[in-house]
């Protein structure tokens, strides 16, 4: 098995260099990006009070997301949120599914996932330290005790390490998987036919796992991480922790007047 | 290059006897929770389904570094 032949091919040679290029993966992406903006676009038009055809499906879904984000997210950054989270769940199943028509799947591509997952990286950082100023953040790492702060940052900065894996080993684990199985069924249909035709029904029990419930199951799940991480980012110290060191503060207080009072008398 | 060998089918193997046993776990509490109140049984089985693919992770990390290895052999 060689490892070279496992990555998406390159395409596109921009220069004489050979180094700056357009793999397969990025043009199905951007090519997926249009069209599902042009769908996006068609849903929402001729927009009519009492919701009739498409629209129906369209309100459930969009519904749907907004419940989402403001279950996880607070009511109060629900609107800003709900549409980035929407698209990376729309993305994110179309993208990873892609071995249904018999191309290579999108995120099957550790550089996809990695764009994706610094994308998510960013915006917890970004709005945790718009929200509480890098004070508040770096106190809130420190949230019952001051060594903490070590656990925390290690635990933000592998965040987005195993999202990216976590997402590219499924899908890249599910193509290898179809890819044996269609190999095994060329071989042995090779044996009594020119052309091979045990590769057609025969496969269909594994592409139902691996190409319609498992994207599901991987965009829901980058959605919800990125969400939950996204509110726990933004929460800031616990208000029990303000109110022992207010109660520490104030005793440490107290002795060293009590003892100002002794000394003077 | 036996040992690379080895090495991928041990990692494997390892990876997914732990896996086995927390996931069986999850589903073991998702049961009994679904048997005592049915009518939450759709929110138990999606929050079963979200834990077991945190669990299912670990479980792929051992298959990209098994990959890698048998790359390498």
């Amino acid at each position: 098995m060689n490892l070279n032949e496992l990555g998406s091919r390159i395409i596109l040679y921009f220069g004489d260099s050979g180094k700056v290029f357009l793999s397969e993966s990025t043009c199905y992406a951007i090519i997926l990006a249009i069209i599902l903006a042009i769908l996006g676009i068609w849903l929402g038009s001729n927009l009519k009070p009492v919701p009739k055809g498409k629209q129906v499906w369209v309100e459930l879904f969009v519904g749907w997301i907004y419940k989402f984000t403001e279950e996880n997210l607070g009511k109060e950054y629900a609107k800003s949120f709900a549409p980035y989270l929407g698209s990376l769940i729309v993305w994110l199943f179309f993208a990873n599914s892609l071995g249904l028509i018999g191309l290579r799947p999108i995120t099957a591509d550790v550089s996809v996932t990695a764009g994706l997952a610094a994308v998510s990286f960013l915006l917890i950082q970004v709005n945790a330290i718009r929200k509480l100023g890098i004070k508040g953040r770096i106190a809130e790492m420190c949230d019952p005790f001051h060594f903490m702060i070590i656990m925390e940052v290690i635990s933000d900065l592998v965040f987005p390490v195993t999202l990216a894996l976590r997402l590219f080993g499924n899908i890249f684990g599910g193509m290898i998987v179809v890819d044996l199985w269609l190999n095994l069924m060329s071989n042995l249909s090779a044996a009594f036919c020119p052309i091979p035709i045990l590769r057609c029904i025969t496969v269909i029990p594994l592409n139902l796992f691996f190409d319609m419930f498992e994207p599901l199951i991987q965009a829901y799940i980058f959605t919800i991480l990125t969400a939950i991480n996204m509110q726990r980012g933004m929460e800031g110290i616990s208000p029990e922790t303000v109110e022992r060191r207010r109660l520490k503060k104030e005793a440490r207080r107290a002795k060293r007047e009590g003892r100002q009072l002794e000394q003077a008398s | 290059m036996g040992l690379i060998a080895i090495g991928a089918g041990v990692c494997m193997g390892l990876a997914a006897g732990g896996v086995g046993i927390g996931q069986g776990l999850a589903a073991n509490g998702a049961m009994h929770g679904m048997s005592r109140q049915p009518e939450l049984m759709g929110k138990i089985l999606v929050n079963m389904i979200l834990a077991m693919a945190i669990m299912e992770t670990a479980l792929v990390f051992g298959l990209i570094i098994s990959i890698i290895l048998l790359g390498k052999m």
